[in-house]
């Protein structure tokens, strides 16, 4: 088992016929993830990587009713409309890869995917890994070793080093989960660990922060409740950023003194979480719980 | 992009909501000549995007031009939380009765737009909130849906404003909000929103941040951000024009990585190992050999950079480019110390390139940054 992408999930990409579209549904198709189908308006009757292109989801899945899920490669301009049109095809699950998204757009995609039932991930998302499994994103699949461990992220490469630390360590992931480095995402830090507490494939979670926001301050009271019962290791990047400026991504800013890695730390301590000051640590920690529960 | 209090005036006043008179001034003489043009008393204010300005002696008053004259004399040049003072707002002094508070801002946890309102204005909004918590209302507005009329109906009283009042208040409001939306703002704040003597709504201060990602849809705004760019120092208007996520700090260990995330920790562990990084620099996804000889020119021109530590973990990233962008920039812009460390795609040739060139590169972050430390301190 594993949360969100798995061997059943049939994916639809939006954006296929565009740079990163095409070179990414390679890889993901390479990985063994099944894509079947693809959208770019103006460009349905064509094929990338033997992957049928529709005009709109709509056309697309007349002929795939099977698919379950999409990812958004679409530039951030035209994105939301993307989104939308995903959203109001019925998709379940939307995996928005873009970046540089108006944050009023996202509210409202957020919003509308939520009224109808459909999970949004991201924007600005390296995307879901499951492995062995399926791919669902840009992610390099060689670092992420098969195993037990959930791993929730605001990052991309911060990921990848910590995801390369556990499987070098001889531990493994069940799934990644890029939430998204914007100010505004669609499942948060709460509700991607609640799909991770059902699943029985994986025994501990790692969650990667970074400042701006109370993303993690919030999982720390959501944890606080009690009730959440695999451990939880966090590592916070930012702990040197001064106030008030942006560090690459629009999510991270301490802004009026608020969402420093000292209060996100401090927060997610008192909930009960290990921290792990280096990347290398995450493992280490994750030996010690993982060896206490047995 | 934070707007200054003079920007978000202007579109106060496009928007309808009532503003005092005011001119910008950048000398005391000019600041003179508006006080001539408007009334009696006025208050001079240092226009910068820090706050405590107050505190700072930032803002002043006046009864005469003369005094405006001196006032502004007094507050241009003056460094506010390590912002010097360039400009200055001349305005008429409002006769003020009650003080509130007014904003709309992004609630990035609810994915909702919070609408706030407390009868307590004038001083920041983080001490409302640790001195009288109940004094402010929090509204979510669902952004499918929008500021709706009960809401409005529910802060006013919440306000205390006597019952004639409620007609400017909703056109108030209801402005705001509007500036919010087609401005893309991820705040728009009144505070204080003055009651004066004459019983009219005046909008003292305003607070504007405007959400970076939408700019491309202001172009107004656009103009105003061309401006701003002299007020950075020449590395990180390099950095800008390069494209390039750049922010200067104060240490000397130069730091280059792919992916806001990483290249965070890898300053906060080059801090963990005792050493201070001297920037924020990420080069983002994919980056060419051009882009990277770029970026690394930036450390390489920084004198209080004394080694340079490279961090890439290559995912779309590939790591030939990155080293021979290495290796082309040392060429050009002179030799320092640097400490790479490198992974994932092509990592083997990239590892060549640079270890022909005597360059040695790790493979652990940690011991790399480690070493970084021992080099700066010699």
């Amino acid at each position: 088992m594993a949360v969100l992408v798995d061997k059943n999930t049939r994916l639809l990409v939006q954006g296929i016929t565009g740079r990163e579209g095409s070179f990414h549904t390679k890889l993901m198709l390479d990985y063994g993830t099944k894509v079947v189908a693809g959208v770019t308006p103006g460009k349905g009757g064509s094929d990338v990587h033997g992957i049928p292109v529709y005009d709109s989801v709509e056309e697309a899945l007349a002929e795939h009713p099977e698919v379950n899920t999409s990812i958004v490669f679409v530039p951030a301009r035209f994105a939301p409309d993307a989104v939308l049109e995903a959203i109001d095809a019925g998709i379940g699950l939307v995996v928005v890869i873009t970046e540089h998204v108006p944050v009023h757009e996202t509210l409202r995609f957020v919003r509308y995917a939520r009224y109808r039932g459909t999970r949004i991930i991201g924007p600005n998302t390296p995307g879901v890994i499951s492995p062995g499994l399926a791919k669902v994103g840009i992610m390099p699949e060689k670092v992420f070793k098969k195993g037990k461990i959930g791993l929730i992220s605001r990052s991309g490469t911060l990921t990848y080093e910590i995801a390369y630390a556990i499987s070098k360590a001889g531990l493994g992931v069940s799934t990644s989960i890029g939430i998204g480095g914007d100010p505004v995402v669609g499942l948060d830090f709460i509700e991607t660990a609640k799909l991770f507490l059902e699943d029985d494939e994986t025994s501990a979670l790692v969650v990667i922060g970074e400042i701006g926001g109370d993303a993690e301050e919030r999982f720390a009271s959501f944890l606080a409740k009690g009730g959440f019962d695999k451990p939880v290791v966090a590592f916070i990047a930012g702990k040197t950023a001064p106030p008030g400026r942006r560090m690459g991504h629009a999510g991270a800013i301490i802004s009026a003194g608020r969402g420093t890695a000292a209060e996100k730390i401090k927060a997610l301590e008192d909930a009960g979480v290990r921290i792990a000051e280096t990347p290398s640590q995450v493992p280490q920690i994750l030996f010690k719980v993982l060896k206490y529960l047995r | 992009m934070n707007l200054y209090e003079y920007e978000g005036r202007l579109l106060f006043k496009k928007y309808g909501i009532p503003v005092s008179n005011s001119g910008l001034a950048s000398s005391p003489k000019e600041a003179k000549e508006i006080a001539e043009r408007i009334n009696p008393p006025y208050v001079v204010k240092a226009q910068v995007l820090v706050g405590g300005r107050g505190r700072a002696g930032g803002i002043q008053f006046a009864e005469t031009p003369e005094e405006v004259e001196e006032a502004t004399r007094r507050i241009l040049g003056m460094t506010i939380r390590g912002v010097k003072v360039e400009k200055v707002l001349v305005a008429e002094k409002v006769d003020i009765e009650q003080e509130l508070y007014v904003s709309f801002i992004i609630n990035r946890g609810g994915r909702t737009i919070d609408f706030l309102v407390s009868p307590l204005g004038g001083i920041n909004i983080e001490e409302i909130v640790k001195e009288k918590a109940e004094s402010l209302l929090r509204q979510e507005i669902d952004p499918l849906l929008g500021l709706q009329e009960f809401m409005m109906r529910k802060a006013f009283k919440h306000a205390g404003l006597s019952k004639q009042l409620y007609g400017d208040f909703k056109a108030l409001v209801s402005s705001l909000y509007r500036l919010f939306i087609e401005y893309d703002c991820e705040l728009t704040e009144i505070n204080p929103l003055a009651l004066t003597k004459d019983y009219e709504l005046v909008a003292i201060d305003s607070k504007i941040i405007v959400d970076d990602n939408s700019l491309y849809r202001h172009p107004d705004l656009l103009e105003l951000r061309k401006e701003r760019v002299r007020f950075k120092s020449d590395l990180e208007r390099k950095a800008e024009l390069y494209g390039l996520s750049y922010v200067e700090l104060e240490g000397y260990i130069g730091i280059l990585g792919n992916g806001a995330g990483l290249t965070m920790a890898t300053m906060d562990l080059v801090s963990y190992y005792g050493g201070k990084p001297a920037n924020f620099l990420d080069i983002g996804g994919g980056a060419t050999k051009e882009r990277v000889e770029k970026a690394l020119s930036i450390l390489l021109e920084n004198n209080k950079v004394k080694v340079v530590f490279i961090n890439i973990l290559g995912g779309i990233t590939r790591c030939d480019e990155v080293a021979q962008g290495i290796i082309s920039a040392l060429e050009k812009y002179g030799v320092k110390p640097v400490v790479v460390r490198m992974m994932g795609t092509r990592e083997e040739e990239g590892k060549r390139i640079l270890e022909n060139e005597g360059i040695h590169v790790l493979d652990s972050m940690e011991e790399a940054a480690r070493i970084a430390v021992e080099l700066a301190k010699g």
